[in-house]
């Protein structure tokens, strides 16, 4: 049985937003909406966490950011794009310093669009994610164990 | 020594540690007026860390950690087995020491200033737990935790002073608010996570049931101020924890200068004077 899905902790990264979904991110947290019920937590730190939950679009100064916080996450791990600017760069498209949305540099796992996108839907792209979460572990247990073939003995170490 | 208490210690802490940290989480959620997780929330994060990739920064990391998990079950399994309090009080420090080596061994400046205010925190509330078993010495003539059990009187009333001082350094040890300086469960993300920033995984998870230990451990020494009455006793512990949800709850975070000040002055004034009263009252009037 995976508990993945029954704890994610989420990692939320600002990459360019202009805060309306920031906050309706940060609303889901609240009382009201209270996701701490599904064992969600919102961490600051990429090494805890298990979700990446990115609003607003890819640009020039934040594509490495973006990219080496991806990186620092361990596996098994989803992405997960708030708002129409991290879906595909929304209106600031044609922007000459845009990239456009968060899938020109990682493989994004769920769309949430929505300009703001609204707690509600942001919690139900996050469960989403969460079953997509639990397949990638065991995608990766059956990779594991093809990679081992009874030699390797030592479990979860990066190769 | 009671090898069977150790065991059960060693068996069942973790089950208990872990008990009460989702209470803690689901009485925190109704203070805030949410629903709150599950009440087995903190197994299911345990057990999701162990299935989650490790990611190693230095191998030493991994030596450090599972020697303060080691030296946490050791110093626990010593205090409930009825052994040497001096002896207990220096295994946990030392385990502590180890949580601190292991955050400097990994290159990154959250973990340093994590384990920077870890080593403050451990400069607070040292002083107040030797003071504690100092009193307790005073008032059985041992420092084994079989004979202070033992004692006919109840301890609270030789030392009520000390016993305050011991519920301010709880705080500390516990990670709760306003002490939660080094690292802390809730999201105060000014310093990342503190000492535990660079652990990751199955790392974490030992980090996390190292913690669960440590909780029953300062909820067994609470009880010992009450041993002569266990009902009392038991009611006095889960009193005490709910008072440090509520405080948890209401106070911010404080500087680690206020800690450490707040820290010596409540040893200093609570502590020492309580250990001062006693010693006039045995040696001088002879009572």
């Amino acid at each position: 049985m995976s508990f993945l899905p029954r704890s994610p902790w989420i990692l939320h990264y600002d990459a360019s937003s202009c805060n309306g979904c920031d906050i309706e991110v940060l609303a889901c947290l609240s009382p009201l909406y209270d996701v701490e019920r599904f064992g969600i937590v919102n961490t600051g730190n990429p090494k805890h966490a298990d979700v990446l939950v990115i609003t607003g679009g890819i640009n020039e100064q934040n594509r490495e950011v973006v990219r080496n916080i991806y990186d620092q996450m361990p596996d098994p791990k989803v992405v997960v794009a708030v708002g129409i600017c991290a879906c595909t760069g929304g209106v600031f498209r044609e922007c000459y310093n845009v990239v456009g949305g968060i899938d020109c540099i990682l493989p994004v796992d769920v769309y949430v669009p929505g300009c703001a996108a609204r707690p509600e839907s942001i919690i139900d792209g996050i469960v989403r994610a969460l079953a997509i979460l639990g397949e990638k572990r065991k995608l990766l247990e059956t990779k594991r164990t093809k990679e081992q073939g009874g030699e390797d003995t030592a479990p979860g170490g990066r190769k | 020594m009671d090898v069977l208490l150790a065991v059960l210690f060693v068996v069942l802490a973790p089950v208990i540690g872990g008990l009460v940290a989702g209470i803690d989480r689901k009485v925190t959620a109704r203070m805030q007026g949410r629903v709150g997780p599950p009440l087995l929330q903190p197994f299911y994060d345990v057990a999701k860390l162990f299935e989650k990739e490790q990611i190693l920064v230095t191998p030493s990391q991994n030596f450090y950690i599972t020697a303060y998990l080691v030296f946490i079950v050791v110093s626990g399994a010593l205090f409930f087995a009825g052994g040497d309090l001096l002896l207990v009080i220096f295994a946990f420090t030392l385990a502590h020491i180890f949580l601190v080596l292991g955050a400097y061994s990994a290159y990154s400046p959250y973990s340093f200033i994590g384990a920077e205010r870890e080593l403050i925190q451990i400069i607070a509330y040292e002083p107040m737990i030797i003071i504690s078993a100092v009193g307790m010495y005073m008032v059985t003539r041992s420092f084994y935790v079989a004979d202070i059990m033992a004692a006919k009187v109840p301890l609270i009333s030789y030392l009520p002073g000390v016993f305050v001082g011991f519920l301010m350094v709880l705080t500390i040890k516990l990670r709760k608010s306003p002490f939660d300086l080094s690292t802390s469960h809730h999201a105060h993300q000014e310093i990342v996570k503190g000492v535990t920033t660079e652990f990751s995984g199955p790392m974490l998870g030992r980090v996390e049931i190292a913690h669960w230990y440590e909780n029953v451990f300062l909820l067994g020494f609470i009880y010992l101020f009450f041993a002569a009455n266990p009902p009392v006793a038991i009611l006095v512990v889960a009193i005490v924890y709910f008072l440090e949800i509520l405080v948890d709850n209401t106070y911010a975070r404080v500087t680690w200068q206020l800690t450490l000040k707040s820290a010596w002055i409540i040893a200093g004034l609570m502590g020492l004077a309580n250990l001062g009263i006693l010693y006039y009252l045995s040696e001088v009037l002879h009572v």
